[in-house]
């Protein structure tokens, strides 16, 4: 009896091995196929240098670092906003058969194919983005627009989840000392669920670095370094997106170097994000 | 990448001769070019309705998958859509099996119906961006309207043509957007009215509107005539001399029967 437990055990054991040997495997893959140039160029000649044409020999993915940066902070000022408020509502304020009704329709966001989402941009966004503020329709602004309705439920949710998890004791003291609804959730509430809303949003912020086919088909994907929110700019996902179908060399491993760096990014976030939300549980 | 393609053709590949095996067919495998894909496929299913003991797979992947595949002996036949082959094509036999124009288009509102070569290089090097110093409109209000330069990504076969037979050395603007299919080149011009972009010859339809360049419109009659010069050969690649089913096929892409599937789809024969 107590035999065929530990050959259970192990056979379970060796599963959850496998996912780390796959995510080994993954990370020991692009680093044998991306390094080799990055030694070539040099780490700062690659990571700062600000001309990519592949063709010609140069590798910088500066711009592609920066783009991705503005596209991130500009889908989070779209997002957060209308995140936070929609999940303290539903939190808060409504009754729970609202709550069973919209929290899984904005659920239903994050189901939407990215194809989708880029092709409503395209042909809802870009005429209004021209109208209203001038350039050309793929930029900045518009891919931050569309990444931050598809970064809206994962935010959401997540900081749904640790409002809900804060004590309902917690609520009812701070309104029996005099606070009103909205002082309560200011400084009891919100402070509480601290560490699930940042790691939330770290995720959202994870989900918008790492997606592909919406910005490749919204931002206009130029290797420039953006001036303002109107100017168009190329991604680290999508460069790899774009030319990996033609790439062969130099090129091909000056893509999977720039998988590397975006490997290490996600990583970092991941990580951070883990450690914010194990944070809030030792409290 | 190719790696993965490769093993995943490579299974293909065994798994078609091991049908062929039992209903005794021999396969002939082709990758490459995705603008000449459709047509290789067209090609395919004629040849193997003459054929019946014939089975024949045709890949995408692009020009660089078409070069790569068919020198790591992959495929017998690769498809190549550029001017100039690259160096890696080095040692393969190539053989034209079509032509295809490259055409400048604009959305069909805008005003402006031919533009001169040196023009077309400004515009794309960024040095004239807007469309009044072309002769076209202002906007509505009377602003400057810009000019949105639709380009298409760093190794694509339609580009590198592009560059070798328009651009001519001139650099692409670094604020070119870019699109990385002839489809989503052509959704970007006919959705925004400031848009100039390069297509293939048989994509065009009314949605978007072909300029000509000198004068010279890109006509079917133009380009069969050799009046409208932007035209790129699309290559099939081989290893050595091929042999068996596989030269057959390759006789009768080049053969009338071939040569007209091609031209009723939108490409221009060679022969």
């Amino acid at each position: 009896m107590k035999s065929k437990e530990n050959l259970i055990q192990f056979g379970l054991l060796l599963t959850a091995l496998s996912t780390i040997a796959i995510l080994l495997l993954i990370a020991l893959f692009i680093f044998q196929e991306g390094l080799p140039i990055i030694l070539k160029v040099g780490i700062s000649g690659f990571i700062c240098g600000s001309h990519w044409s592949p063709q010609q020999g140069q590798f910088g993915i500066f711009p592609m670092i920066i783009g991705t940066a503005w596209i991130t902070v500009g889908a989070l000022l779209v997002s957060l906003p209308l995140s936070m408020s929609c999940a303290i509502y539903l939190s808060e304020f409504s009754t729970a058969k609202v709550r069973a009704i919209l929290k899984p329709i904005i659920e239903l966001l994050a189901g939407i194919p990215s194809v989708v989402y880029g092709f409503i941009g395209m042909v809802i966004l870009f005429p209004m983005v021209r109208n209203y503020f001038g350039g050309t329709g793929p930029c900045v602004l518009s891919a931050s627009i569309i990444l931050g309705i598809m970064i809206l439920p994962t935010i959401t949710s997540i900081a749904l989840d640790s409002l809900r998890a804060v004590p309902y004791s917690f609520r009812e003291g701070s309104l029996a000392l005099g606070a009103t609804r909205w002082q309560t959730i200011r400084m009891v509430v919100l402070p509480a669920a601290k560490s699930g809303i940042l790691s939330g949003i770290i995720l959202g912020v994870g989900r918008a670095v790492g997606e592909t086919m919406a910005v490749i088909m919204i931002a206009g994907n130029s290797v420039i370094i953006p001036n303002s929110f109107l100017d168009p700019v190329r991604t680290l996902t999508a460069n790899i997106a774009l030319e990996m179908n033609y790439a062969i060399g130099d090129h091909r491993q000056a893509l999977f170097a720039t998988g590397i760096v975006l490997f290490i990014t996600i990583m970092i976030l991941n990580v951070v994000a883990n450690t914010i939300a194990r944070g809030g549980v030792k409290e | 990448m190719f790696k993965q393609i490769a093993s995943i053709l490579m299974c293909a590949a065994i798994i078609g001769c091991a049908k062929g095996n039992m209903q005794q067919a021999e396969t002939i495998n082709i990758a490459g070019s995705t603008a000449f894909q459709p047509f290789a496929e067209k090609l395919a299913e004629e040849f193997m309705s003459a054929h019946p003991d014939v089975r024949v797979n045709v890949q995408g992947g692009g020009s660089a998958v078409g070069i790569q595949s068919v020198q790591s002996g992959v495929v017998q036949i690769g498809m190549a859509d550029l001017v100039t082959l690259p160096k890696e094509a080095e040692g393969l036999n190539s053989i034209v099996a079509a032509k295809d124009a490259i055409v400048i288009a604009v959305h069909p509102d805008n005003k402006i119906d031919n533009l001169s070569l040196q023009q077309i290089q400004d515009v794309f090097s960024g040095k004239v961006n807007s469309w009044e110093q072309l002769g076209g409109e202002k906007g509505e209000k009377g602003e400057k309207k810009t000019i949105a330069v639709v380009s298409r990504e760093e190794g694509s076969g339609t580009r590198n043509s592009f560059h070798d037979l328009v651009l001519k050395g001139v650099q692409l603007s670094p604020h070119a957007l870019i699109q990385n299919s002839t489809g989503a080149v052509k959704m970007m011009i006919q959705t925004d009215p400031s848009a100039i972009g390069y297509i293939t010859h048989g994509v065009v339809t009314p949605d978007v509107k072909a300029v000509a360049i000198d004068g010279i419109a890109p006509s079917l009659k133009n380009i069969k005539a050799g009046k409208y010069n932007v035209v790129r050969p699309i290559f099939l690649l081989t290893k050595g001399e091929l042999q068996g089913k596989a030269k057959e096929f390759i006789d009768f892409i080049l053969s009338p029967q071939g040569q007209k599937t091609i031209a009723d789809n939108g490409l221009l024969p060679v022969k």
